[in-house]
């Protein structure tokens, strides 16, 4: 057993753990982080991304003793402001509302994922073309968008991020259709 | 009748698919709402079963057969009971009195071969996967490590893993006791006899086509967990399942436990393409190891294990043949199936290829058709219902032979298809199977796709490639397919030898504060159900969306339903939700024309309020409707004080959404490599309810049916391992594999329900998988090339470039 401490979505966690423990299993099984799901055991899928230090990491890739010390960022710390157990009550993160607005989701077991590789893909290049967000996101896999989606939204994200506001959305607000079709 | 979307729309949709989710009509139908599911699932706060934790919760990890096919002659897990952590552990023998046999509810003939499946297998083992033992211990880590402690003893059996050699003489048998590899044959015929009729043909082409074997690979691993309450014998079964309501009934039939003393709930699931629908070996091994515990057990599949224990889907071998006049009329169709089911039955196994039977003529006029399907046991796991279940292999098999034949003719493949397929003015029209085709705009879903595509510029380039020999060919593949959806009208169920029906039952309740409760039996698994669900109450009741809640996926709360497969959610589901909605406001008309002191005649409902005819001021609206009935001071005379209504809704006929897919593809004839270069896609799925979810629904059915084209194949060695076993070795295709889909609609609306909806879960898997072939066929065709097995891999492709097509 080892003693590892990690502040986890803004929360300081001191545990002892098995050395061969993953950080999957600790940030779920220990921690009850649970926000971050598991999609495979050979670290293809990337349904586990995190950030470490604002880096997207495939979290069952790491052993829970290697993220001793780190600041570690999961979907569920991603939004601002926190609430006590550092639950996302704030405002979305633009990753995050972007794939809302283009339909970026499905089922969303590979949302969380997909969107922590995202928001670290725009932290490195914040004017992506379409080919290099499809490469960027490579290794996380989706069963059921196809992807498309999922790229204009990370498409979105950027133009919103860089202060040029979002691409327009699939979805339409009730707002948008005030006197449309009635 | 067809509502061609306005021409100015039309051509903005060309420029752009987003045009699509522009209203067409007030109110909420067709309105490109966002999904109220996002919010959780965004933020992390999703129930995936695997999240639940349980005071006391145990974890079972099972022991599997590393072998294909041997007989068990000892398990010895005291190993396992000694190491640290370790609660129980039980063999297959231990469990021999309670774990049942796992069910099949599709019995296809009366003399179909039905072996006993026992969650862990007893005697012997049929397939590498197939379960030995099971431990029970306080953590993840501590029952796998307990795996490992376990002793059995193999005597192997040959094996026998390809449907061809099975069903030979002296072949080794999967099931010994029953001599034989068959399951089942299943013959059909419809229209003339199909020898006379080919008698009478000028061209008869036959071709060989294989569904390869494919993995679902859900994102959401399968996972259960049961929380028993002993004393009562009362349990709860939480699963990552696509049927709490099916999966309710067969627990109770497999173990004895009464029906009514289990609940089943279906938490936020993860993805399920028919892999979820299922009853599984250890869903009942959960249930049956937490009843003897008397504490609660969960199961959380690794991915590798279930490549291995999760339904596999396809695997068929199909003998096609088609015969036509020279002029290209199609006369006939002779279609011979084997159909691998893998060592046992699962819940619709057999089932699969029978859904198929009917959709081989698709849309096209002939005389005569001929089917026969042979089910073949092999000792591979199982393979069961993969989105679309028979109807994309039905799909591919004509569409792929309609481009062989029109290539044999010397025909555009387009204009053959032109010339054989069911006119619009035909419709409703009966096919040679017998189903009748309620509507359909095949010539308007094809003139809008080829606008989008611009097929004559690609077949120019073509030609110039052609001609000059470029080492990237370019080719062209059409679909023109149609499919069955909306599963299904229980006679038609009944007479398919079915075990159950097809209804979907729906409840709408109306809660004092004037909120809306909707309940399904249709259960969600990443659709958008929810969202769906709101637009349809909102739209009847004249509610505000926001102010419907939806209620599903758990035998408590939402006690009926036959669940989501088969594109039915919204055909049958929705449906059933519409009509739950007119019965609400028929109670609720009563209610306010007697608050109004008018005859109920005289009151109309609109947007949501009740005004009597003649007298506008005199209105009231559904809220405050709903509130005077909760208060039930001054009710109608004799009225029981409700306007709540249920639905059970048991569709007339199937659904028929179709379209027309058009791919064009760069083939680099050194490498092999296949590159999508553009994708069209005009799908007429009838009315919509929400057009963002159906455009997202066809761009994951287009990338499922590309993957199968493309990149996927289920390998197994000579022994029976599946060596694409991880998704390290499996090839799910990724972002940067697939291109960008131009998505566009037609509207023909369905005429046998009130929506007029057709439904689209499958679609884009049925139609995309002979588009991508029928192009890399066609761009090979200068080198001899009719045919290439799937997936078209650069290694295939490029092994017929250098063999002048002989594969
Ligand atoms: S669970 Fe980590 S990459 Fe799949
Ligand atoms: S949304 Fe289901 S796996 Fe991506």
């Amino acid at each position: 057993m080892t003693r590892v401490s990690m502040n986890v979505d803004g929360v300081v966690y001191e545990d002892e753990v098995e050395s061969r423990t993953l950080l999957i299993h600790h940030l779920r099984e220990r921690l009850g982080r649970v926000g971050t799901p598991i999609g495979c055991d050979t670290s293809n899928c990337g349904a586990c991304t995190v950030l470490i230090s604002g880096e997207s990491v495939k979290s069952c890739s790491v052993f829970a003793v290697q993220a001793d010390g780190e600041q570690i960022t999961t979907i569920q710390g991603l939004a601002d402001g926190q609430g006590v157990n550092g639950e996302a009550v704030g405002q979305w993160h633009p990753v995050q509302r972007a794939f809302q607005q283009h339909h970026g989701l499905q089922c969303g077991y590979c949302t969380p994922g997909m969107v922590l590789a995202a928001v670290d893909l725009l932290a490195r290049n914040a004017s992506p073309t379409e080919d290099e967000v499809r490469h960027g996101l490579e290794g996380n896999l989706c069963r059921c968008t196809g992807y498309q989606n999922i790229v204009k939204a990370v498409l979105s994200a950027a133009s919103e991020l860089r202060g040029e506001g979002p691409l327009p959305g699939s979805f339409q607000d009730s707002a948008d259709l005030t006197g449309v079709g009635a | 009748m067809t509502e061609q979307l306005d021409a100015g729309m039309v051509a903005e949709q060309i420029a752009d698919a987003d045009a699509l989710s522009s209203p067409r009509r007030g109110g909420e139908l067709g309105r490109g709402r966002r999904r109220k599911e996002d919010a959780k699932l965004l933020t992390g706060q999703t129930n995936w079963t695997d999240n639940i934790v349980l005071p006391g919760l145990l974890h079972m990890s099972v022991l599997r057969s590393p072998m294909a096919h041997a007989k068990i002659l000892s398990v010895d897990v005291s190993g396992a009971l000694e190491m640290p952590g370790v609660i129980a552990a039980y063999s297959g023998a231990d469990l021999a009195e309670v774990q049942g046999s796992l069910p099949c509810a599709w019995p296809v003939t009366p003399d179909m071969v039905h072996p006993d499946h026992h969650p862990l297998a007893v005697d012997e083992v049929r397939y590498v996967g197939d379960g030995v033992a099971v431990v029970v211990a306080r953590d993840r880590y501590a029952s796998a490590d307990a795996l490992e402690a376990i002793v059995v003893e193999y005597d192997e059996l040959p094996v026998v893993l390809d449907m061809e050699s099975a069903i030979s003489d002296g072949t080794p048998l999967v099931h010994e006791d029953k001599g034989t590899n068959t399951c089942f044959v299943w013959p059909f015929a419809g229209g003339e006899d199909y020898d006379a009729t080919k008698a009478k043909a000028d061209v008869v082409v036959k071709r060989r086509f294989r569904q390869q074997r494919l993995l679902p690979a859900a994102m959401e691993p399968r996972a259960v967990v049961v929380a028993p309450i002993a004393a009562a014998d009362d349990y709860t079964v939480y699963s990552a399942t696509q049927i709490p309501h099916i999966l309710r009934v067969m627990l109770a039939l497999v173990t004895g436990i009464p029906e009514h003393r289990i609940r089943v709930i279906a938490p936020d699931v993860g993805g399920g393409f028919g892999s979820k629908l299922n009853v599984y070996a250890e869903e009942v091994l959960a249930l049956v190891v937490a009843k003897k515990l008397g504490r609660p057990v969960k199961w959380t599949e690794s991915r590798s294990e279930g490549f291995q224990a999760t339904i596999h889907g396809r695997d068929q071998i199909q003998d096609v043949e088609i015969c036509a006049t020279q002029d290209g009329k199609v006369l006939g169709l002779k279609v011979d199936l084997l159909a691998d089911m893998g060592a046992y039955l699962q819940l619709v196994t057999p089932g699969v290829p029978i859904l198929g039977a009917f959709m081989f003529p698709a849309i096209y006029k002939m005389d005569a058709y001929s089917f026969t399907c042979t089910g073949v046991f092999t000792n591979k796991t199982p393979t069961d219902a993969y989105r679309g279940a028979g109807r994309p292999e039905a799909t591919y098999a004509i569409e792929r032979i309609m481009d062989e034949l029109a290539h044999e003719l010397g025909r555009d493949p387009m204009d053959l298809r032109r010339q054989n397929w069911i006119k619009h003015e035909e419709f409703p029209f009966e096919t040679v199977c017998g189903l009748t085709y309620d509507s359909g705009n095949y010539e308007a879903a094809t003139e809008k796709a080829e606008a989008m595509f611009g097929m004559a510029a690609l077949r120019a380039e073509q030609k110039a490639r052609r001609e000059s020999r470029d080492p990237i060919q370019l080719g062209i593949g059409i679909s023109t397919f149609t499919e069955m959806c909306g599963l299904a009208p229980s006679r038609v169920l009944g007479s398919l030898s079915y075990g159950a029906g097809g209804w979907e039952a729906a409840q709408i309740r109306m809660l004092p504060t004037g909120k809306v409760e909707v309940v399904s039996g249709a259960t969600p698994h990443g659709q958008g159900h929810h969202t769906s669900w709101s637009q349809i109450v909102a739209d009847a009741l004249g509610v505000p969306f926001e102010d419907v809640e939806c209620v599903t996926g758990d035998t408590d709360s939402s006690p009926k339903g036959m669940d989501t497969y088969g594109s039915r959610s919204l055909v049958v589901g929705g449906v059933a939700i519409h009509r739950a909605a007119a019965k609400v406001i028929e109670k609720a008309r009563r209610v306010a024309a007697h608050l109004l002191e008018a005859a109920e005649g005289d009151v109309e409902f609109r947007s949501g309020t009740f005004s009597v005819k003649g007298s506008p001021e005199a209105k009231t609206t559904i809220q405050e409707v709903a509130l005077a009935t909760f208060a039930a001071h001054n009710l109608p005379e004799g009225m029981e004080p409700t306007i709540d209504a249920d639905c059970v809704y048991d569709p007339e006929n199937f659904s028929f959404p179709h379209g027309t897919h058009l791919c064009a593809v760069e083939v680099d004839t050194e490498t092999g490599f296949t590159k999508i270069r553009k994708y069209v896609c005009v799908d007429d799925v009838g009315k919509v309810v929400n057009p963002v979810i159906v455009e997202g629904q066809v761009h994951g059915g287009l990338t499922q049916g590309i993957a199968q084209a493309l990149y996927e194949e289920a390998i197994h060695d000579a022994a029976g391992n599946l060596v694409t076993g991880t998704m390290a070795d499996y090839l799910l295709p990724t972002a940067a594999d697939l291109p960008h889909f131009d998505t566009g609609r037609t509207e023909t609306a369905s005429t046998t329900n009130p929506l007029g909806v057709k439904g689209v879960g499958e679609a884009g898997t049925i139609a995309s998988t002979p588009a991508v072939i029928n192009a890399v066929v066609d761009a090979l065709r200068p080198f001899g090339v009719n045919n290439i097995d799937m997936p078209a891999t650069p290694e295939r492709v490029w092994r017929l470039v250098q063999s002048g097509g002989s594969r």
